[in-house]
Formats: structure tokens, sequence, C-alpha cells
């Protein structure tokens, strides 16, 4: 019965760098056309999570199911063909590449389909017009927020079945992040499903359907995002109110 | 064919030359000798200007060309150019065996692991001495031929070299203006968000390290070929540095830039001849100034400029507001 598995399934995950274990066993699961967030504060783990689900970094122990499927242990180029894509933390835009080429770069595995890449880069040029503008400028020469958009732009010519943005409104002007989020909204809309990751947690919250508190490597919540929006320890802890 | 016009102008310069310096020895001998190193320089290129990885042992893989040549030539008796032929298949075979581990390695580490491969070929060729002849090398190796043609003469090496060079230089700027060459460069930039652009990036490295290691075999035979005669200090730690030096030089991730190196660094010590007990002096000195105010190479820092004289006010330009 593939149709009742939930995309995205994590279960007892654990993670380490070296003698050091960062996540304790996390359970999350994300259904199709979802946009969950997950929130905590610096050092939850939250990065790490989402390296090891892009398979950056290897798990200890635990299991990540795509639809079904283990995807634990495929390298990261693997993992992208498999449908997960990341727009990584701080962007990590190609500086000296183009903008173009940086678009052409996120469909790099999609190369049997280049129809279909002409088309969403199309898509693309009209969900961030800054971007056709400045198509021929290199990447470096572009603002945090433009390279921002830039990243999620070059994520989506991979043609993800789950999107993971990794603290999106980080170093960003607070116009700019309601106009990130505003389009990450959007997109879920549109039908891509979305793990949100940000220590903005009011930010992220506002826009996601459900949400997971992560404190220092645990799922200390795991609930609507209405509901941790008016929590009283979330507010006190994360929200700052 | 816009992007190619440079390479129609390259392959023009090249071919008038001889024409119009009739017998110049700078234009002829050294000339070919730079075309050589370009061939060097343009493959070492795409592994450390456009795929951003360091190898301080390029020489070896010239060595290892030019000696498979020498040594099936000489010792076994087979065709010029089908020992050509198997001096690339072990060439690229050795560099497909060592690419796997040495670039799992980065930066600094990655600088050791290169230059330790570089100097063991190079211990390699002076202690096998039945099969290399050791330090003294191997000489008497037959000049190649192309359709009954001997090329034995310093004209006709001249055209051999620059037709490999054009050919090499063809071969990189089409790899550079592809997804392939968009892959080398994103390594470049950030090995981690190329893995998440889904570009096996272990695979990329391995193929780029191999293509540059078979366009530094492919001198080595011709190297072979056109001195008759082959020995280690052709192809030591110097030689790996001074590749390294014409490509940084030059421009990294530019294949002019590779060249206008390796022109640079083979005429210039020539032309410093007359300065002669001072002449490694000067030449140092130069590339340090070169270093010091064109820190992105020739090609690198010539763009800037171009793009600043450009920019500058009055001079009609229309974004001006």
């Amino acid at each position: 019965m593939p149709s009742s598995e939930p995309l995205l399934q994590v279960r007892g995950l654990r993670g380490r760098y070296g003698p050091v274990e960062v996540l304790h066993g996390v359970d999350l699961q994300i259904e199709a056309g979802e946009l969950v967030a997950i929130v905590g504060a610096n050092g939850a783990g939250k990065t790490t999570l989402l390296h090891i689900l892009s398979g950056i970094h290897r798990a200890s122990a635990g299991q990540i199911l795509l639809e079904g499927q283990d995807i634990g242990r495929l390298p990261p180029h693997r993992i992208v063909q498999a449908g997960i894509c990341q727009v990584p933390e701080g962007r990590q835009v190609f500086a000296p590449l183009s903008v173009e080429d940086n678009l052409r770069l996120g469909g790099y595995a999609q190369r049997h389909h280049q129809a279909w890449v002409e088309q969403q880069l199309q898509f693309i040029y009209t969900l961030f017009p800054i971007l056709e503008e400045r198509r021929a400028q290199s990447a470096g020469t572009l603002s945090g927020g433009q390279q921002q958009m830039l990243a999620i732009g070059r994520a989506l010519l991979a043609r993800p079945r789950l999107l993971l943005l990794d603290e999106p409104s980080m170093g960003l002007a607070p116009l700019l992040v309601e106009e990130i989020l505003r389009v990450v909204r959007e997109l879920n809309q549109q039908g891509v499903t979305i793990l949100l990751v940000e220590q903005n947690a009011r930010a992220a919250l506002g826009v996601a359907h459900r949400g997971y508190v992560l404190e220092t490597g645990r799922v200390a919540m795991a609930a609507p995002a209405a509901t941790l929006l008016s929590d009283e320890g979330i507010k006190r802890a994360y929200l700052g109110y | 064919m816009k992007r190619l016009r440079g390479w129609w102008l390259l392959a023009a310069v090249l071919a008038a030359l001889p024409l119009i310096f009739p017998g110049n020895y700078y234009v002829i001998v050294v000339g070919a000798s730079a075309g050589l190193f370009a061939i060097l320089a343009v493959g070492l290129n795409l592994l450390m200007g456009y795929a951003g990885q360091i190898s301080l042992g390029h020489a070896a893989f010239f060595g290892l060309g030019a000696y498979a040549s020498a040594i099936l030539t000489t010792r076994l008796g087979w065709h010029p150019w089908l020992a050509l032929v198997a001096g690339l298949v072990v060439t690229g075979l050795i560099a497909y065996l060592i690419a796997r581990p040495v670039l799992r390695l980065k930066g600094h580490y990655l600088a050791m692991a290169t230059l330790g491969f570089g100097i063991i070929v190079h211990i390699l060729l002076v202690q096998t001495g039945g099969l290399t002849g050791g330090p003294d090398g191997i000489g008497g190796i037959p000049p190649l031929s192309l359709f009954g043609w001997a090329i034995d003469s310093d004209e006709r090496w001249y055209g051999v070299i620059v037709a490999a060079l054009l050919l090499v230089v063809l071969l990189a700027l089409n790899l550079v203006d592809s997804r392939t060459g968009r892959a080398l460069r994103a390594l470049h930039g950030s090995e981690v968000a190329a893995g998440l652009m889904g570009i096996d990036t272990a695979a990329a490295k391995t193929s780029v390290f191999v293509l540059a290691a078979l366009t530094a075999g492919l001198a080595g035979s011709l190297f072979a070929h056109q001195q008759a005669f082959v020995s280690p200090d052709s192809f030591n730690f110097f030689v790996s540095i001074e590749l390294v030096t014409m490509v940084v030089l030059g421009g990294m991730a530019s294949t002019y830039g590779a060249i206008l190196g390796a022109l640079i660094l083979t005429f210039l010590p020539e032309l410093l001849v007359v300065f002669e007990d001072y002449e490694v002096l000067i030449f140092g000195a130069i590339l340090m100034l070169i270093m010091i105010f064109l820190p992105q190479g020739i090609v690198g820092g010539l763009k800037d400029l171009w793009r600043a004289a450009r920019r500058r006010p009055g001079k009609g330009s229309q974004d001006a507001a």
C-alpha cells in the first residue's frame, strides 16, 4: 500500500560528531503536501538533522524512509535523485558562476528531462523576476535576499518531492524574511512538500501546518503550528514574549 | 560558433608564426617546448583551476607517458603511435587507481599526497634501472611519423605539437562550457553544495583527474619522441611546481590563461639569459611582482582592469545614472 505511506518517516535517528552525540533518537513524519517546521535554539541539532537527511552526514543509528524506501545509506547525489533536495544554510550559491548556470546546476540530475528543465526555469523566473533580470550576472554579486531566492530556485530545478530549507531567514532584513516565507508558503500551496528549519520560530510557525520543537537533540514537542504558537512554554523559550 | 572565436584566433596565430619568422629559434624550438608545457598546463588547469583540486605531482603523469613511449619503442620495438596509445592507457589507469583515495583529501593534505605521488614516481624512474635506464635515462627513441613522413625536423615538431595543443584546447573549451564543466566549477565552490545539486562529487573529481593525467601523458609521449631521449630529471618535483605556477600565473580557471602562463614560464628564462648570474633572481622577482599586482593571475587581472576601464565615468557609458 504505497499510497498510505508517509512521504518521509524518520525513526530513532541518532547522529554524532566523533564522540559527541547531538541527536538522541529523533522521530518525525511528513505527509505529502505538508509544510512542516522544525524550530529550536542554536545547537539543538536542526542542521545536523538536515545534513543526515541529505546524506552529507551519516546517521549513527535509526532509519530514514522515503515512501517506505530506506535511503539512510545513500550518498548525497543519490538522495537528490530520490527526490530530497536541500537549500543549505547560508545559501551556498556558486559565486563565480552566473545566476543561470547556478539554476542549471540545480537541474543537474534532470538531464533526461531537458524540456521540463526549460519550463521550470521559466517558472522560477516568474516566481523571482529579479533572477531573470540578473541571469547573466555572477551569483556572488547578488544581495543576500536575492541569493536566497537563487538557492531556492536552484533546488526547485532538482524536481524535489521534499524540499528541505535550512534557515532561509538567516541574515535577512525582516521585510525580506516575510517575502521569502511568502514564497515558501506559495510553493507549498502549489504542491511542494516542505520541511522548513528555522531559528526564527515565530516566522516559521506562522506559515507551517505543523511544527516540531527540537531541544538538545530530542523532539520536545510535536503539534500543529497554531498550538505551538499559543503554547506558554514555547512562547517564553522561543518567541520572546 | 562565437565561443570558439578565441580558438580560431589561437590556431591562426600559431600557424602564422613560423611563416612570419621562418627558421627562428625562439619561435620554432622554444615555441614547441612552450607548446608542450601549454598542453600540460591546460590539462592541469581543468583539475586545479576549474575543479579546484591541487596537484603537486602532475609531472609524474608527464613522465609516465614519456617513459611508456620510450620503453615500448626502444626495448620492445613497438610502433610509436601504438606505444603512445598504450602510454595513455597506462597513465590513465594509474591516475584512476590513485584518484579515489587521494581526492578524498582536501587542501594541504591533497597537496601533500600528490606531492608524495610525484616523488615516488620520480624515485621509481631513477631506481628501476633495468627498465628505465636509471639516472642516465633512455636514448635512441625513434621519431614519430605521420602518413609516411618522419617527424624529424624542428619545423615538423612545431606543427605536431601545435596540432596536439589545439586539440587539447578545443577539448578543454568544450568541456568547461558543458554540463560537466558546470559540475566541476560547482565542486570548486563547495563540495557539499555540489553534492546537494545531485553531482556525484567523487566520480566528477576522478574523471577530471584522469583527464588531466591523460593530457600530461600525451605531452609526455610527444616529448619523448621529440627529444629522442628521456631522463628522470625532466619529470621531477620542480617540474610539477612549474606547472602549478603556469596555471596560477596565467589565471586559474582560464584555458587561455594556462597557455599564457606556459608561454611566459618557458620564454622568460630564455630572454633573461642576458642577465647571466642574476637570471634566476630576476625571474623570481617578476613572478612575485605579477602575483602581488595581479593576484587573479594575468588573464583574471586584465579582465578586472578592462571592466574597471569600461565602468569609468565620462566614457559615454549608458549606466551613468
